[in-house]
Protein backbone atom coordinates (compact mmCIF):
# COMPACT_ATOMS: atom_id res chain seq x y z
CA UNK A 1 0.00 0.00 0.00
CA UNK A 2 2.93 2.32 0.70
CA UNK A 3 4.01 1.93 -2.91
CA UNK A 4 0.67 3.15 -4.23
CA UNK A 5 0.58 5.96 -1.67
CA UNK A 6 3.96 7.10 -3.04
CA UNK A 7 2.65 6.86 -6.60
CA UNK A 8 -0.45 8.85 -5.65
CA UNK A 9 1.62 11.58 -3.96
CA UNK A 10 3.92 11.89 -6.98
CA UNK A 11 1.09 11.81 -9.53
CA UNK A 12 -0.86 14.43 -7.59
CA UNK A 13 2.25 16.60 -7.60
CA UNK A 14 2.55 16.28 -11.40
CA UNK A 15 -1.07 17.26 -11.96
CA UNK A 16 -0.69 20.20 -9.55
CA UNK A 17 2.48 21.36 -11.32
CA UNK A 18 0.68 21.30 -14.67
CA UNK A 19 -2.33 23.17 -13.28
CA UNK A 20 0.04 25.84 -11.97
CA UNK A 21 2.51 26.16 -14.84
CA UNK A 22 0.26 25.18 -17.79
CA UNK A 23 3.42 24.23 -19.65
CA UNK A 24 2.38 21.01 -21.31
CA UNK A 25 -1.34 20.48 -21.83
CA UNK A 26 -2.16 23.74 -23.70
CA UNK A 27 0.75 23.05 -26.05
CA UNK A 28 -0.47 19.50 -26.69
CA UNK A 29 -4.04 20.67 -27.33
CA UNK A 30 -2.97 23.43 -29.71
CA UNK A 31 -0.60 21.14 -31.54
CA UNK A 32 -3.03 18.28 -32.12
CA UNK A 33 -5.80 20.56 -33.38
CA UNK A 34 -3.38 22.54 -35.58
CA UNK A 35 -1.98 19.34 -37.05
CA UNK A 36 -5.44 18.01 -37.88
CA UNK A 37 -6.41 21.33 -39.50
CA UNK A 38 -3.23 21.29 -41.63
CA UNK A 39 -3.83 17.65 -42.59
CA UNK A 40 -7.43 18.48 -43.52
CA UNK A 41 -6.28 21.06 -46.05
CA UNK A 42 -3.31 19.08 -47.32
CA UNK A 43 -5.16 15.81 -47.97
CA UNK A 44 -6.99 15.55 -51.34
CA UNK A 45 -10.77 15.51 -51.00
CA UNK A 46 -10.97 12.03 -52.54
CA UNK A 47 -8.35 10.58 -50.19
CA UNK A 48 -9.15 7.24 -48.57
CA UNK A 49 -10.16 6.69 -44.95
CA UNK A 50 -6.91 4.77 -44.47
CA UNK A 51 -4.88 7.86 -45.35
CA UNK A 52 -6.77 10.07 -42.90
CA UNK A 53 -6.45 7.43 -40.17
CA UNK A 54 -2.70 7.33 -40.74
CA UNK A 55 -2.51 11.09 -40.40
CA UNK A 56 -4.53 10.98 -37.16
CA UNK A 57 -2.03 8.53 -35.67
CA UNK A 58 0.88 10.70 -36.76
CA UNK A 59 -0.77 13.69 -35.06
CA UNK A 60 -1.34 11.67 -31.86
CA UNK A 61 2.22 10.35 -31.86
CA UNK A 62 3.78 13.79 -32.17
CA UNK A 63 1.38 15.21 -29.58
CA UNK A 64 2.58 12.53 -27.19
CA UNK A 65 6.17 13.38 -28.08
CA UNK A 66 5.51 17.04 -27.30
CA UNK A 67 4.15 16.14 -23.86
CA UNK A 68 6.96 13.70 -23.15
CA UNK A 69 9.58 16.29 -24.04
CA UNK A 70 8.30 18.38 -21.15
CA UNK A 71 7.55 15.54 -18.74
CA UNK A 72 10.75 15.92 -16.72
CA UNK A 73 11.29 19.68 -17.13
CA UNK A 74 10.35 20.44 -13.51
CA UNK A 75 12.62 17.66 -12.24
CA UNK A 76 15.52 18.87 -14.38
CA UNK A 77 15.28 22.36 -12.93
CA UNK A 78 16.84 22.51 -9.47
CA UNK A 79 17.88 18.83 -9.92
CA UNK A 80 14.70 17.69 -8.15
CA UNK A 81 15.09 14.22 -9.65
CA UNK A 82 18.12 13.76 -7.37
CA UNK A 83 15.89 14.52 -4.40
CA UNK A 84 13.28 12.00 -5.54
CA UNK A 85 15.89 9.34 -6.29
CA UNK A 86 17.36 9.68 -2.78
CA UNK A 87 13.97 9.10 -1.13
CA UNK A 88 13.44 5.59 0.26
CA UNK A 89 10.45 4.92 -1.98
CA UNK A 90 10.72 2.41 -4.82
CA UNK A 91 12.12 4.32 -7.78
CA UNK A 92 9.66 2.71 -10.16
CA UNK A 93 6.97 4.72 -8.31
CA UNK A 94 8.46 7.83 -9.95
CA UNK A 95 8.01 6.22 -13.38
CA UNK A 96 4.49 4.99 -12.66
CA UNK A 97 3.34 8.38 -11.33
CA UNK A 98 4.87 10.24 -14.26
CA UNK A 99 3.31 7.74 -16.71
CA UNK A 100 -0.10 8.32 -15.14
CA UNK A 101 0.38 12.06 -15.61
CA UNK A 102 1.37 11.59 -19.26
CA UNK A 103 -1.62 9.26 -19.71
CA UNK A 104 -3.98 11.89 -18.29
CA UNK A 105 -2.60 14.63 -20.56
CA UNK A 106 -2.82 12.35 -23.60
CA UNK A 107 -6.40 11.49 -22.69
CA UNK A 108 -7.36 15.16 -22.50
CA UNK A 109 -5.62 15.90 -25.83
CA UNK A 110 -7.46 13.02 -27.49
CA UNK A 111 -10.79 14.12 -26.03
CA UNK A 112 -10.31 17.17 -28.25
CA UNK A 113 -8.55 15.43 -31.14
CA UNK A 114 -11.11 12.71 -31.83
CA UNK A 115 -14.10 15.08 -32.22
CA UNK A 116 -11.90 17.31 -34.40
CA UNK A 117 -10.98 14.24 -36.49
CA UNK A 118 -14.67 13.39 -36.83
CA UNK A 119 -15.36 16.95 -37.93
CA UNK A 120 -12.59 17.15 -40.53
CA UNK A 121 -12.32 13.54 -41.76
CA UNK A 122 -14.30 10.44 -40.81
CA UNK A 123 -16.74 9.41 -38.08
CA UNK A 124 -15.05 7.94 -35.01
CA UNK A 125 -15.96 4.31 -34.39
CA UNK A 126 -15.59 2.24 -31.23
CA UNK A 127 -12.56 0.45 -32.68
CA UNK A 128 -10.68 3.76 -33.07
CA UNK A 129 -11.50 4.77 -29.49
CA UNK A 130 -10.40 1.34 -28.20
CA UNK A 131 -7.18 1.50 -30.22
CA UNK A 132 -6.39 5.01 -28.96
CA UNK A 133 -7.00 4.01 -25.33
CA UNK A 134 -4.76 0.96 -25.65
CA UNK A 135 -2.11 2.91 -27.54
CA UNK A 136 -2.03 5.53 -24.79
CA UNK A 137 -0.86 2.96 -22.26
CA UNK A 138 2.08 1.92 -24.40
CA UNK A 139 2.99 5.48 -25.40
CA UNK A 140 2.96 6.64 -21.78
CA UNK A 141 4.91 3.63 -20.49
CA UNK A 142 7.69 3.65 -23.09
CA UNK A 143 7.71 7.41 -23.50
CA UNK A 144 8.13 8.16 -19.81
CA UNK A 145 11.10 5.82 -19.53
CA UNK A 146 12.75 7.36 -22.60
CA UNK A 147 11.93 10.89 -21.44
CA UNK A 148 13.76 10.18 -18.17
CA UNK A 149 16.75 8.87 -20.12
CA UNK A 150 16.74 11.87 -22.43
CA UNK A 151 16.31 14.35 -19.56
CA UNK A 152 19.76 13.43 -18.27
CA UNK A 153 21.32 14.19 -21.65
CA UNK A 154 22.34 17.52 -23.12
CA UNK A 155 20.94 16.49 -26.50
CA UNK A 156 17.54 15.61 -25.02
CA UNK A 157 15.49 17.36 -27.75
CA UNK A 158 17.19 15.14 -30.32
CA UNK A 159 17.56 12.00 -28.24
CA UNK A 160 13.92 11.58 -27.23
CA UNK A 161 12.44 11.42 -30.75
CA UNK A 162 15.35 9.26 -31.94
CA UNK A 163 14.61 6.70 -29.23
CA UNK A 164 10.84 7.08 -29.04
CA UNK A 165 9.69 7.02 -32.66
CA UNK A 166 11.27 3.68 -33.67
CA UNK A 167 10.02 2.02 -30.49
CA UNK A 168 6.41 3.10 -31.03
CA UNK A 169 6.13 1.97 -34.68
CA UNK A 170 4.22 -1.12 -33.43
CA UNK A 171 1.70 1.24 -31.80
CA UNK A 172 1.07 2.95 -35.15
CA UNK A 173 0.80 -0.42 -36.93
CA UNK A 174 -1.66 -1.68 -34.31
CA UNK A 175 -3.61 1.56 -34.15
CA UNK A 176 -4.03 2.00 -37.91
CA UNK A 177 -4.66 -1.73 -38.36
CA UNK A 178 -7.41 -1.81 -35.72
CA UNK A 179 -9.12 1.16 -37.37
CA UNK A 180 -9.15 0.06 -41.02
CA UNK A 181 -9.79 -3.70 -40.95
CA UNK A 182 -13.20 -5.33 -40.57
CA UNK A 183 -12.17 -7.45 -37.60
CA UNK A 184 -9.98 -5.27 -35.32
CA UNK A 185 -9.66 -7.84 -32.51
CA UNK A 186 -6.25 -9.10 -33.65
CA UNK A 187 -4.77 -5.58 -33.76
CA UNK A 188 -6.30 -4.57 -30.44
CA UNK A 189 -4.83 -7.73 -28.90
CA UNK A 190 -1.48 -6.80 -30.44
CA UNK A 191 -1.69 -3.34 -28.83
CA UNK A 192 -2.60 -4.86 -25.46
CA UNK A 193 0.37 -7.25 -25.70
CA UNK A 194 2.68 -4.35 -26.59
CA UNK A 195 1.38 -2.41 -23.56
CA UNK A 196 1.93 -5.34 -21.23
CA UNK A 197 5.46 -6.12 -22.39
CA UNK A 198 6.68 -2.54 -22.50
CA UNK A 199 5.00 -1.52 -19.25
CA UNK A 200 6.76 -4.38 -17.44
CA UNK A 201 10.10 -3.59 -19.14
CA UNK A 202 9.83 0.12 -18.36
CA UNK A 203 8.72 -0.47 -14.77
CA UNK A 204 11.61 -2.85 -14.13
CA UNK A 205 14.30 -0.81 -15.85
CA UNK A 206 13.51 2.68 -14.54
CA UNK A 207 15.70 2.11 -11.49
CA UNK A 208 18.73 1.72 -13.77
CA UNK A 209 17.83 4.77 -15.84
CA UNK A 210 17.85 7.16 -12.88
CA UNK A 211 20.73 5.56 -10.96
CA UNK A 212 24.20 6.05 -12.33
CA UNK B 1 29.74 4.39 8.58
CA UNK B 2 31.52 5.65 5.44
CA UNK B 3 34.57 3.92 3.99
CA UNK B 4 36.36 5.16 0.89
CA UNK B 5 39.16 3.12 -0.66
CA UNK B 6 41.11 4.54 -3.58
CA UNK B 7 38.08 6.54 -4.74
CA UNK B 8 38.41 8.44 -7.99
CA UNK B 9 35.93 10.06 -10.28
CA UNK B 10 36.26 11.18 -13.87
CA UNK B 11 33.85 13.14 -16.04
CA UNK B 12 34.80 12.20 -19.61
CA UNK B 13 38.54 12.84 -19.70
CA UNK B 14 38.58 15.19 -16.71
CA UNK B 15 39.55 13.60 -13.41
CA UNK B 16 37.87 15.48 -10.56
CA UNK B 17 38.79 13.23 -7.64
CA UNK B 18 41.73 10.85 -7.40
CA UNK B 19 42.81 8.13 -5.01
CA UNK B 20 40.94 9.15 -1.86
CA UNK B 21 41.08 6.97 1.25
CA UNK B 22 39.20 7.85 4.40
CA UNK B 23 36.83 6.48 6.99
CA UNK B 24 34.08 8.31 8.85
CA UNK B 25 32.69 6.53 11.90
CA UNK B 26 29.25 7.08 13.43
CA UNK B 27 29.03 10.39 15.29
CA UNK B 28 32.04 11.95 13.55
CA UNK B 29 32.11 15.16 11.55
CA UNK B 30 34.26 15.21 8.43
CA UNK B 31 35.04 18.67 7.11
CA UNK B 32 35.84 18.72 3.39
CA UNK B 33 37.62 21.81 2.17
CA UNK B 34 39.15 22.92 -1.09
CA UNK B 35 38.89 25.57 -3.80
CA UNK B 36 36.11 25.67 -6.40
CA UNK B 37 36.36 22.72 -8.75
CA UNK B 38 38.37 20.59 -6.35
CA UNK B 39 35.65 17.92 -6.19
CA UNK B 40 33.88 18.68 -2.88
CA UNK B 41 30.40 18.46 -4.38
CA UNK B 42 31.34 15.38 -6.40
CA UNK B 43 32.58 13.66 -3.25
CA UNK B 44 29.30 14.34 -1.45
CA UNK B 45 27.29 13.13 -4.46
CA UNK B 46 29.38 9.94 -4.39
CA UNK B 47 28.57 9.46 -0.70
CA UNK B 48 24.87 10.11 -1.36
CA UNK B 49 24.90 7.45 -4.08
CA UNK B 50 23.95 9.90 -6.83
CA UNK B 51 27.23 9.25 -8.61
CA UNK B 52 29.29 6.08 -8.81
CA UNK B 53 33.08 6.21 -8.48
CA UNK B 54 35.04 5.48 -11.65
CA UNK B 55 37.92 4.12 -9.54
CA UNK B 56 38.00 2.49 -6.13
CA UNK B 57 34.93 2.05 -3.98
CA UNK B 58 32.91 3.96 -1.44
CA UNK B 59 30.66 2.25 1.08
CA UNK B 60 27.98 3.97 3.12
CA UNK B 61 26.59 1.67 5.77
CA UNK B 62 23.04 3.12 5.76
CA UNK B 63 19.91 2.80 3.62
CA UNK B 64 19.34 5.86 1.44
CA UNK B 65 16.28 6.89 3.46
CA UNK B 66 18.53 7.58 6.46
CA UNK B 67 20.70 10.08 4.57
CA UNK B 68 20.03 13.81 4.39
CA UNK B 69 21.69 15.46 1.39
CA UNK B 70 22.00 19.21 0.95
CA UNK B 71 23.08 20.05 -2.59
CA UNK B 72 23.92 23.34 -4.29
CA UNK B 73 20.35 23.38 -5.61
CA UNK B 74 17.44 23.14 -3.18
CA UNK B 75 16.01 19.99 -4.89
CA UNK B 76 12.49 21.39 -4.56
CA UNK B 77 9.82 22.29 -7.12
CA UNK B 78 9.62 26.01 -7.90
CA UNK B 79 5.94 25.82 -8.84
CA UNK B 80 4.97 24.27 -5.51
CA UNK B 81 4.76 26.13 -2.22
CA UNK B 82 7.24 25.54 0.60
CA UNK B 83 4.60 23.54 2.49
CA UNK B 84 3.67 21.44 -0.55
CA UNK B 85 7.31 20.58 -1.20
CA UNK B 86 7.87 19.46 2.38
CA UNK B 87 4.56 17.55 2.40
CA UNK B 88 5.69 15.68 -0.72
CA UNK B 89 9.10 14.80 0.73
CA UNK B 90 7.46 13.91 4.05
CA UNK B 91 5.23 11.40 2.28
CA UNK B 92 8.07 9.92 0.23
CA UNK B 93 10.28 9.58 3.33
CA UNK B 94 7.31 8.18 5.28
CA UNK B 95 7.75 10.71 8.09
CA UNK B 96 5.48 9.61 10.94
CA UNK B 97 4.24 12.96 12.29
CA UNK B 98 4.57 14.78 9.02
CA UNK B 99 2.48 17.86 9.68
CA UNK B 100 3.93 18.56 13.10
CA UNK B 101 7.51 18.03 11.91
CA UNK B 102 6.99 20.14 8.80
CA UNK B 103 5.41 22.95 10.80
CA UNK B 104 8.16 22.91 13.42
CA UNK B 105 10.91 23.07 10.77
CA UNK B 106 9.22 25.88 8.83
CA UNK B 107 8.85 27.80 12.08
CA UNK B 108 12.45 27.19 13.10
CA UNK B 109 13.87 28.29 9.75
CA UNK B 110 11.65 31.40 9.55
CA UNK B 111 9.51 30.18 6.66
CA UNK B 112 6.17 29.65 8.43
CA UNK B 113 4.75 32.98 7.26
CA UNK B 114 5.62 32.23 3.63
CA UNK B 115 4.70 28.53 3.68
CA UNK B 116 1.91 29.05 1.12
CA UNK B 117 4.11 30.97 -1.30
CA UNK B 118 5.61 29.29 -4.34
CA UNK B 119 9.31 28.52 -4.04
CA UNK B 120 9.94 30.29 -7.36
CA UNK B 121 9.30 33.60 -5.59
CA UNK B 122 11.85 32.82 -2.84
CA UNK B 123 15.26 34.47 -2.58
CA UNK B 124 18.39 32.28 -2.70
CA UNK B 125 18.64 32.41 1.08
CA UNK B 126 15.00 31.36 1.58
CA UNK B 127 15.49 28.47 -0.83
CA UNK B 128 18.56 27.38 1.12
CA UNK B 129 16.57 27.49 4.36
CA UNK B 130 13.84 25.40 2.74
CA UNK B 131 16.50 22.97 1.52
CA UNK B 132 17.71 22.62 5.11
CA UNK B 133 14.13 21.88 6.21
CA UNK B 134 13.95 19.19 3.52
CA UNK B 135 17.23 17.66 4.66
CA UNK B 136 16.21 17.52 8.33
CA UNK B 137 12.59 16.47 7.75
CA UNK B 138 13.15 12.71 8.12
CA UNK B 139 15.65 13.01 10.98
CA UNK B 140 18.51 11.41 9.03
CA UNK B 141 21.43 9.63 10.70
CA UNK B 142 23.92 10.87 8.13
CA UNK B 143 23.97 14.50 6.99
CA UNK B 144 25.82 15.39 3.80
CA UNK B 145 25.92 19.16 3.61
CA UNK B 146 27.35 20.87 0.57
CA UNK B 147 28.08 24.53 1.33
CA UNK B 148 25.35 24.84 4.00
CA UNK B 149 26.06 28.57 4.54
CA UNK B 150 25.66 29.45 0.89
CA UNK B 151 23.30 32.38 0.29
CA UNK B 152 22.36 32.77 3.94
CA UNK B 153 22.26 35.99 5.94
CA UNK B 154 23.72 36.32 9.44
CA UNK B 155 20.64 35.10 11.31
CA UNK B 156 20.22 32.07 9.06
CA UNK B 157 23.94 31.31 9.40
CA UNK B 158 23.55 31.15 13.14
CA UNK B 159 20.64 28.72 12.58
CA UNK B 160 22.97 26.46 10.62
CA UNK B 161 25.55 26.80 13.42
CA UNK B 162 22.84 25.60 15.84
CA UNK B 163 21.88 22.68 13.60
CA UNK B 164 25.52 21.59 13.31
CA UNK B 165 26.12 21.98 17.05
CA UNK B 166 23.04 19.86 17.82
CA UNK B 167 23.91 17.21 15.28
CA UNK B 168 27.63 16.97 16.15
CA UNK B 169 28.17 13.78 18.10
CA UNK B 170 24.55 12.64 17.74
CA UNK B 171 24.65 12.22 13.96
CA UNK B 172 27.35 11.58 11.41
CA UNK B 173 28.15 14.65 9.36
CA UNK B 174 30.10 15.42 6.24
CA UNK B 175 30.28 19.14 5.53
CA UNK B 176 31.86 20.57 2.40
CA UNK B 177 32.65 24.24 2.66
CA UNK B 178 35.07 26.80 1.30
CA UNK B 179 34.53 28.90 4.43
CA UNK B 180 35.36 26.25 7.04
CA UNK B 181 35.88 28.52 10.05
CA UNK B 182 32.27 27.90 11.24
CA UNK B 183 32.61 24.12 11.10
CA UNK B 184 36.24 23.53 12.10
CA UNK B 185 35.64 23.67 15.89
CA UNK B 186 33.15 20.78 15.59
CA UNK B 187 35.08 18.69 13.06
CA UNK B 188 36.64 15.43 14.18
CA UNK B 189 38.62 15.13 10.95
CA UNK B 190 39.30 17.20 7.87
CA UNK B 191 39.92 16.37 4.25
CA UNK B 192 41.53 18.99 2.04
CA UNK B 193 40.99 18.51 -1.68
CA UNK B 194 43.37 20.16 -4.09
Amino acid sequence: MTYFADVAALARKDILLELRSRDTLPAMLLFVVSALVVFHFSLPSDASATASTGLLWIALLFTALLGLGRAFTAEREQRVLDGLVLAPCDRSAIWLAKSLGVLAFLGVAEALALPAYALFFEPVGWELVAAVLLANLGLAAVGTLLAAMAAASRARELLLPLLFLPLVIPVVVGGVGATVVDNPGRYLGFLALYDLIFAILSWASFEYVVAE
Amino acid sequence: MIQARGVGRRFASKRVIRDLDFEVRAGELLLVTGPNGSGKSTLLALMAGLLAPTEGEIEVDLPRGRIGYLAHEALVYKELTALENLELYGRLYHVAERRETTGALLERFGLWEVRHQRVGSFSRGMQQRLALCRVLLHDPELLLLDEPYSGLDASARSLVDDVLAEAAGAKTLVVASHEPEHVRPLATQALALA
